[in-house]
């Protein structure tokens, strides 16, 4: 018998009515909530401060940072005036906006079509979530080896192709892996979105005579709105972070003359992995700052209408 | 069998009243652009898997060939290793105590945010909600250091499962406290009259009824967990802590040469993640559909 196990007398039975907090509704506010707060806080949002604090320092992870090794906003000039940190930035903006051109079009038309009546879409629904499912490094190792050159892509095609190797092709065979990787998720995102819309309002287009692709395109895609900027926020936040597929696939070394190195691949090789925590932690304040940017100014600009009743909806009505 | 009875097996479909139009195939087209995709989808899954079948001389003479004889040496010889056991032990362990946790501590939260009125209420739901715009490839550097710091913690598989942890709480959280909000009020007051206590009410009514979106959310952080990599690449030095992942990583880039044998590794570490994802498969995309509604 737990908490219950003692019958309240009525007056206590009105005390946690909502609205009402007694001492003891505090406690018990503390004792579920403070565990969940305090790691989120340890592990979240003090590594921003333990980061912001070491990327002044020229330090490689030996006894605590000395006055010696400060170093002002060397790390920051260092990494701010490093042709490959802007070469790695350059290749997240493409990936970013050529990611969002090639699988929003594509995991919509696809959703669209699945969400015909078919047989079997269940199981089609299940196959194409599967390669989201695998994680990137396993994955990546597969593809590197049938990606090489004496790989089974090109025994397949009868081609030469370098598809890793060759600066011109490797940044495609990226955006090609990731639409591969990613483009189930968005396909089940869309499809769960087109499922939120009422059957009716496409056969009302159909009675008004209106075609299949007019009533997709003037009723089912504007009321999938929604869905597809909250895709397009992940997809963006994902394509800020890419690390796993690049440098499992192209390696600490190669991804830079491939022309597919990322921020991440930047800041793991030069700050973990020859390590320069100091000059990593700069880069990963640099990192962050640049990805907040991009969130926040999404947020504000196209997703603003829709996440401000997903984020503060639950609260409203809790309570 | 229409596709009435189809769509019924799907999380969150509209209930559909069939109409004489459902019976249909619908159109070739359609399957053949099915067709097309799931090829897509599933060839590198079975490239690999089919390779694992195949010893290195058949793969250097056809790369793109079907096993022929069927070689099972590759497969045997990963589940004959210490080595495959023991990275197969570490990723469960870590996956494992990472949901527990997760679940745990998101539950509590969320029926804080979802059941009680006060005054900071609105401000700890904004810091979870604020918490799922940090990445975890940002924080990286600095939680290792963090964990270099902390004694008798550096290398420890703790230093990647409490970093787990408080990166999986805010998506946890934004998806639980809608559902445990839901719980109608009378539900609480009949508990109340009945003279149940507040964590009485927690215990016996929330927790059981929350069990739907407790097995979603755990899925999606056990899965993440069991395909992470840069977090343990950043904290373990030492094999014997290797997960899956990074372990197979290692691996391939030790016997590069051994074509076959990394087929066969990265298969079986594959599978497990497929088997699961097999069996949960309604949960992790009814989750999702669930998230993004929000």
């Amino acid at each position: 018998m737990g908490g219950g196990a003692k019958v309240p007398p009525p007056t206590a039975r009105r005390a946690h009515k909502p609205g009402t907090s007694g001492w003891r509704a505090n406690l018990e506010i503390g004792l579920l909530s403070g565990p969940a707060i305090i790691i989120f806080l340890t592990f979240v949002i003090a590594p921003v401060f333990v980061a912001l604090y070491y990327s002044f320092y020229n330090w490689q992870g030996w006894g605590p940072a000395r006055p010696d090794q400060y170093v002002g906003w060397g790390n920051y000039t260092w990494t701010l005036t490093n042709k490959f940190f802007w070469q790695a930035v350059g290749h997240n903006g493409f990936i970013m906006v050529v990611g969002l051109i090639m699988q929003g079009p594509l995991a919509v038309l696809v959703a669209l079509l699945l969400n015909q009546k078919m047989r079997g879409r269940s199981l089609i629904r299940v196959l194409v979530f599967v390669p989201y499912v695998i994680s990137e490094a396993i994955a990546g190792i597969g593809l590197r080896l049938m990606l090489r050159d004496d790989g089974a892509m090109n025994a397949l095609l009868g081609t030469k192709i370098s598809w890793l190797a060759n600066p011109k092709i490797a940044i495609w065979t990226l955006m090609c892996i990731l639409a591969w990787k990613y483009l189930g998720f968005a396909i089940i995102l869309m499809l769960a979105g087109l499922q939120g819309i009422p059957e009716e309002l496409s056969e009302a287009g159909a009675v008004d005579g209106a075609t299949y692709w007019q009533i997709q395109w003037h009723i089912m895609l504007p009321l999938l709105k929604p869905t597809i900027k909250i895709w397009a926020f992940l997809s963006i936040i994902g394509s800020m972070q890419l690390f796993d597929l690049v440098y499992i696939i192209w390696g600490q070394y190669i991804a830079g003359i491939a022309g597919v190195s990322t921020m991440a691949w930047f800041m793991a090789g030069e700050g973990r992995l020859s390590g320069e925590l100091g000059r990593g932690s700069a880069i990963a304040i640099i990192v962050f700052m640049i990805s907040l940017f991009v969130a926040v100014v999404y947020q504000r600009f196209v997703l603003n209408r829709d996440t401000e009743g997903a984020l503060t909806e639950p609260a409203k009505k809790a309570r | 069998m229409s596709t009435a009875t189809l769509s019924g097996t799907q999380p969150l479909t509209l209930t559909r009243k069939p109409t004489p139009k459902d019976g249909g195939w619908g159109s070739p087209v359609i399957y053949f652009i099915s067709l097309a995709i799931i090829a897509v989808c599933l060839g590198p899954v079975l490239y690999v898997i089919m390779g694992g079948f195949r010893d290195n001389s058949q793969i250097n003479n056809n790369p793109a060939a079907l096993p022929n004889p069927f070689q099972f040496n590759q497969y045997a010889e990963v589940l004959k290793t210490g080595r495959f056991w023991r990275m197969a032990w570490n990723s469960t362990f870590i996956a494992l105590i990472t949901v527990v946790c997760v679940v745990v501590f998101g539950v509590c939260v969320a029926f804080v945010l979802a059941r009680y009125k006060f005054r900071l209420r609105n401000g700890m739901y904004l810091l979870f909600a604020a918490g799922l715009m940090f990445p975890m490839t940002m924080a990286i550097t600095p939680l290792y250091i963090m964990m270099t710091r902390i004694p008798g913690m550096a290398g420890t598989p703790w230093s990647v499962i409490l970093p787990q942890v408080g990166f999986g709480l805010p998506q946890t959280v934004i998806i639980l406290t809608p559902f445990l909000a839901a719980i109608p009020l009378e539900i609480e007051e009949a508990a109340t009259v009945d003279g149940c206590s507040r964590l009485g009410f927690f215990t016996r009514m929330v927790i059981p009824l929350a069990v739907p979106g407790v097995i979603t959310v755990a899925i999606l952080t056990f899965v993440g967990s069991w395909n992470g990599y840069m977090l343990p690449l950043y904290m373990f030095s030492d094999q014997s802590q290797y997960t899956l992942p990074l372990g197979v990583a290692v691996f391939s880039s030790q016997y590069s040469s051994d074509t076959a044998r990394i087929l066969a590794y990265t298969s079986m570490s594959m599978i497990p993640a497929l088997i699961f994802f097999s069996l949960f498969e309604k949960r992790i995309v009814g989750g999702l559909t669930g998230a993004v509604k929000g």
